[in-house]
């Protein structure tokens, strides 16, 4: 009874968030519905007893992502709101379902089926982080490090591409300025 | 002794690779020397070989490598070299020799001299694989090459409209005659189940006369087309557009022979059905006479002597369709020294008078060129068969072969044919080296070839004067290969016919010197009397045929691809084919709106494929899943 | 009530399909990269609701490699948006037509 509580509860907070994130014309609200559909999300990892993912999703995506977009939106005017020219609503909601229903429906084609068997079976005696760190770093340590170097390669990635010409201000410089600076990128 | 072998096929190969790597550079003139040197060693190859076969009468056998396998069929690289191929490896080397060493000097000024020795030495090698194989498929590529390199060679100076029309005329009446030798080679190996000789030979004997007169008719026809017969003789005399060394080895002594090789090597067939043999005997005793008739009154130097090729080779065929396989044989070794020796005695000739054909316009050149004139007059000798020169000994023979088989037609023809070749031969001597030196109209100053030339020519001149001595050798030596036998006449008609026939030669020629040889011989101009008769002008339009084909063969068969093209192909094919790249082109321009540049959209477009492709996974996936159910539907649908 | 998989798989549907939604209708990039994290969000929920009711651990895992390829794509993603920001003043799609063939 407390699982479905929360189940409808969390799910309806979930989507009414994630529907002002795609509809609402004020990035600052969008980044906070955000935020807060992604903590919602990680109370359902908890429901599901996947307590570290839940753990990671918090730590991750309300510490670490939505801080990086938080910073990244400093960089661009978004205190006025966003003008949006709209096509057809209707082929865009159309597309979206029938997207989704398909995408489930070939998810859940082998449980139907009956024909799937647990590869690592979560074993019962151990808690949920002692089974993930078990599966993680013995059948998954390859990708796990894969994984780690594509972070560590994003990283440096980031900072190269948002710290050039860090040292000066773009709305310091006048045009002219700018004219000239253009000029020398095609040059060269 | 199978080195030699190889030797002697390979190294015209190597001489004309190694001159193809030139093709592309100014002349040089070490490609001529070594292509020349390759050849001799070729030559001097053949020659160890014709020893050897004279001592010990084995013929050499090598299987080189398969060529073919599969099933029923093998055809192998194989070569044999026997009496019939020796004595054509002694020709085609001895005359292609003789031709290489002289086109180092006639083609002296040419831009395309690397190029010529590359086709030159090419067709050597096309002829040597032609002789030597041992089976009739090798003999067909031979065939083929040698028509390619001819086809080459005639349009060599490709930029002359004339030549190249030659070139291809000359290639297209072969292809239609080598349609001909393709049906009899499948029929050979229809019926006997091999194409080499010694097994389809056997099994002929077992095929009833029907089938083996089918066969004999197609590779006659096969024949027809290379040796220039009656009705595919045209190309001969427009091929003398190429270059003279190449008039001399191809069209005169080796190629146009192969024709005559191809019924000596099938004898074993064409002694099973006479009746085709009489009529190939027939066929080339009206070349001859026809042939002759045309070089009578012709006005081209080269086309005088392709004419008498042409009449040469009906006599050949005349011999080998009466069973003289051995005496055709012989007639054609004979014929190649003489014959390549009066062309080249015109390609000094032509030199001199730059590239004048016509001999009216020549006379009294016998002052400046005395030793062509000499050369040309033995060449002429021989050809018109006045003892003791070669053509005496082989065309005595053919007419010898005629009388004792009782064919008293074909022998009268041949023997009045022998009166026409001495008066066209003694003609053609007469106008271009007696009488009044009319060349001084025209302000030419003709003068001697280079001395190297004139020495290159000297064993065909040997072989001109001398190979009457051959003659009982070389009977001897193909006796088994061809059953060669004396003939039987009785000792006095022998000499009443040998006296005959001389004096009748002799009459001829002697007409000739007194009508052309003199003071009186004038430029002709279309106004003389006999120039507007009715037989003149038959002839010198060489009977119609040529303007027969154009106007009912070649203008039919245009009108008709006129037709198909604009009918057709425009309508037909080239509409479905427009039609489907407009179709494509459409659905480009339609589409290309897609392609806005306005990432939105192609977000848009990104989600609806997903979502055709996510559909198609489903479809197959239910499809796969409920199969037997959804057969069980439609069979129960009745489909 | 009982809450079972079919019921987490239809709320990672509703999800995905907000997801897609913001994917097509919005134009200014960064909220273009919002939308971008709600699909692969919307994917998570199933993995782990997966993983869960079929006791094998394979789905979590997919589920935090998911969450690191989100995290590189931020970083890179925003790093490319500051980029283009600076030489062009807008994060406007319209404005994006480079690639117009």
């Amino acid at each position: 009874m407390f699982e479905a509580v929360a189940f409808y509860l969390f799910a309806f907070l979930t989507i009414t968030m994630f529907i002002i994130t795609v509809t609402t014309s004020q990035a600052l609200y969008a980044l906070t519905a955000l935020a807060a559909g992604m903590i919602f999300i990680s109370a359902f990892f908890f429901i599901l007893g996947a307590d570290f993912l839940g753990a990671i999703q918090i730590i991750v995506y309300t510490g670490a992502v939505m801080a990086l977009y938080a910073f990244g939106m400093m960089f661009f005017d978004t205190t006025r709101s966003v003008k949006e020219k709209q096509g057809n609503k209707f082929i865009i909601t159309g597309l979206s379902t029938l997207a989704a229903v398909l995408v489930v429906l070939i998810v859940a084609a082998p449980m139907v089926s009956d024909n799937i068997v647990a590869f690592y079976p979560a074993i019962d005696s151990m808690g949920n982080t002692q089974n993930v760190g078990l599966v993680l770093f013995t059948k998954y340590l390859v990708p796990f490090e894969l994984a780690a170097v594509m972070l560590l390669v994003a990283m440096v990635a980031g900072i190269v591409l948002a710290g050039k010409k860090m040292d000066r201000s773009i709305t310091l410089t006048n045009d002219a300025e700018l004219e000239i600076e253009k000029n020398k990128k095609v040059l060269s | 002794m199978e080195k030699y072998l190889y030797i002697a096929l390979f190294a015209p190969l190597v001489s004309s690779l190694f001159s193809a790597l030139f093709t592309a550079t100014p002349k040089k003139l070490f490609t001529g020397i070594v292509a020349s040197l390759l050849i001799i060693t070729s030559f001097i190859s053949s020659t160890v070989l014709l020893t050897h076969i004279l001592e010990t009468g084995e013929p050499i056998h090598v299987t080189m490598m398969t060529w073919m396998q599969t099933g029923g069929l093998y055809i192998p690289f194989g070569f044999m070299v026997d009496q019939i191929s020796v004595t054509m490896m002694m020709v085609v080397t001895l005359v292609s020799s003789v031709v290489h060493v002289y086109a180092i000097g006639y083609m002296d000024h040419d831009r395309g001299f690397n190029r010529f020795f590359a086709w030159l030495s090419a067709f050597v090698f096309s002829m040597m694989i032609l002789v030597m194989s041992d089976n009739y498929a090798g003999l067909f590529i031979g065939w083929e090459g040698v028509g390619l390199c001819s086809w080459g060679l005639i349009g060599f100076w490709f930029h002359k409209e004339s030549a190249t029309w030659a070139a291809n005329e000359a290639f297209i009446m072969n292809r239609i005659a080598d349609l001909g030798m393709l049906i009899g080679l499948f029929l050979i190996y229809w019926n006997t189940g091999t194409l080499q000789y010694d097994g389809a030979f056997a099994a002929f004997h077992q095929l009833p006369t029907a089938t083996l007169t089918w066969i004999g008719i197609f590779l006659f026809i096969g024949a027809m087309g290379k040796s220039a017969q009656f009705p595919l003789h045209t190309w001969l005399a427009d091929a003398m557009e190429g270059p003279t060394p190449v008039s001399a080895l191809i069209h005169a002594a080796t190629m146009v022979t192969a024709g005559v090789y191809l019924v000596i090597r099938s004898h074993e067939l064409y002694s099973l059905i006479p009746h085709v043999g009489l009529f190939i005997a027939s066929l080339g005793t009206f070349v001859a006479i026809f042939a002759a008739s045309m070089a009578l009154v012709n006005r081209d130097m080269k086309r005088i002597i392709a004419y008498s090729t042409l009449s040469q080779l009906g006599y050949m065929f005349a011999a080998a369709g009466l069973g003289a396989y051995w005496v055709a044989l012989f007639h054609l070794m004979a014929h190649a020294g003489f014959k390549a020796l009066l062309f080249l005695g015109a390609g000094n000739v032509m030199h001199a008078m730059h590239d004048e054909l016509d001999p009216f316009k020549m006379g009294g050149l016998k002052k400046v060129m005395k030793w062509t004139w000499i050369m040309m007059v033995i060449g002429s000798l021989a050809l018109a068969g006045v003892i003791p020169f070669a053509g005496f000994f082989s065309k005595d023979t053919i007419l010898e072969a005629a009388y004792s088989g009782n064919h008293m037609v074909i022998y009268g023809v041949l023997l009045f044919t022998a009166g026409l070749t001495a008066f066209y031969s003694f003609r053609l001597v007469a106008l271009i080296f007696h009488g009044e030196e009319r060349y001084k109209l025209f302000g030419i100053h003709p003068h001697e070839a280079y001395r190297f030339m004139l020495w290159a020519m000297s064993p065909l001149l040997l072989v001109a004067i001398a190979a009457g001595i051959l003659q009982t050798p070389f009977f001897d030596m193909v006796e088994e290969a061809l059953n060669a036998h004396e003939y039987h006449i009785a000792h006095g008609t022998a000499l009443i016919m040998l006296v005959g026939t001389q004096l009748f030669v002799g009459l001829a020629i002697l007409y000739a010197y007194r009508k052309y040889a003199n003071s009186r011989v004038k430029v002709p101009d279309g106004t003389s009397k006999m120039e507007n008769s009715f037989a003149y002008k038959l002839l010198i339009n060489q009977y119609y045929i040529p303007y027969a084909y154009e106007e009912y063969i070649v203008k039919p068969y245009r009108e008709l691809s006129e037709i198909f093209w604009t009918k057709v192909d425009l309508k037909v094919v080239d509409a479905t084919v427009d039609g489907i790249a407009g179709i494509i082109y459409g659905t480009g321009e339609k589409t290309r709106d897609m392609q806005s540049g306005n990432l939105s959209t192609m977000l848009k477009w990104m989600v609806a494929g997903l979502v055709g492709l996510l559909s198609l996974a489903v479809i197959f996936g239910l499809t796969a899943r409920y199969s037997d159910e959804i057969l069980a539907i439609l069979s129960g649908l009745g489909v | 009530m009982e809450i079972g998989l079919n019921h987490y798989l239809v709320l990672s549907t509703i999800l995905f399909a907000i997801g897609l939604v913001g994917v097509m209708r919005r134009k200014n990039l960064l909220l273009l990269f919002f939308a971008t994290e709600i699909l692969l969000n919307a994917v998570n929920i199933a993995f782990a609701a997966i993983s869960h009711y079929y006791g094998d651990m394979t789905g979590q895992m997919f589920a935090f490699f998911i969450i690191a390829v989100a995290a590189s794509e931020v970083a890179v993603g925003l790093g490319l948006l500051i980029v283009w920001y600076k030489r062009h003043g807008s994060i406007d799609l319209d404005a994006l037509t480079t690639m117009k063939g």
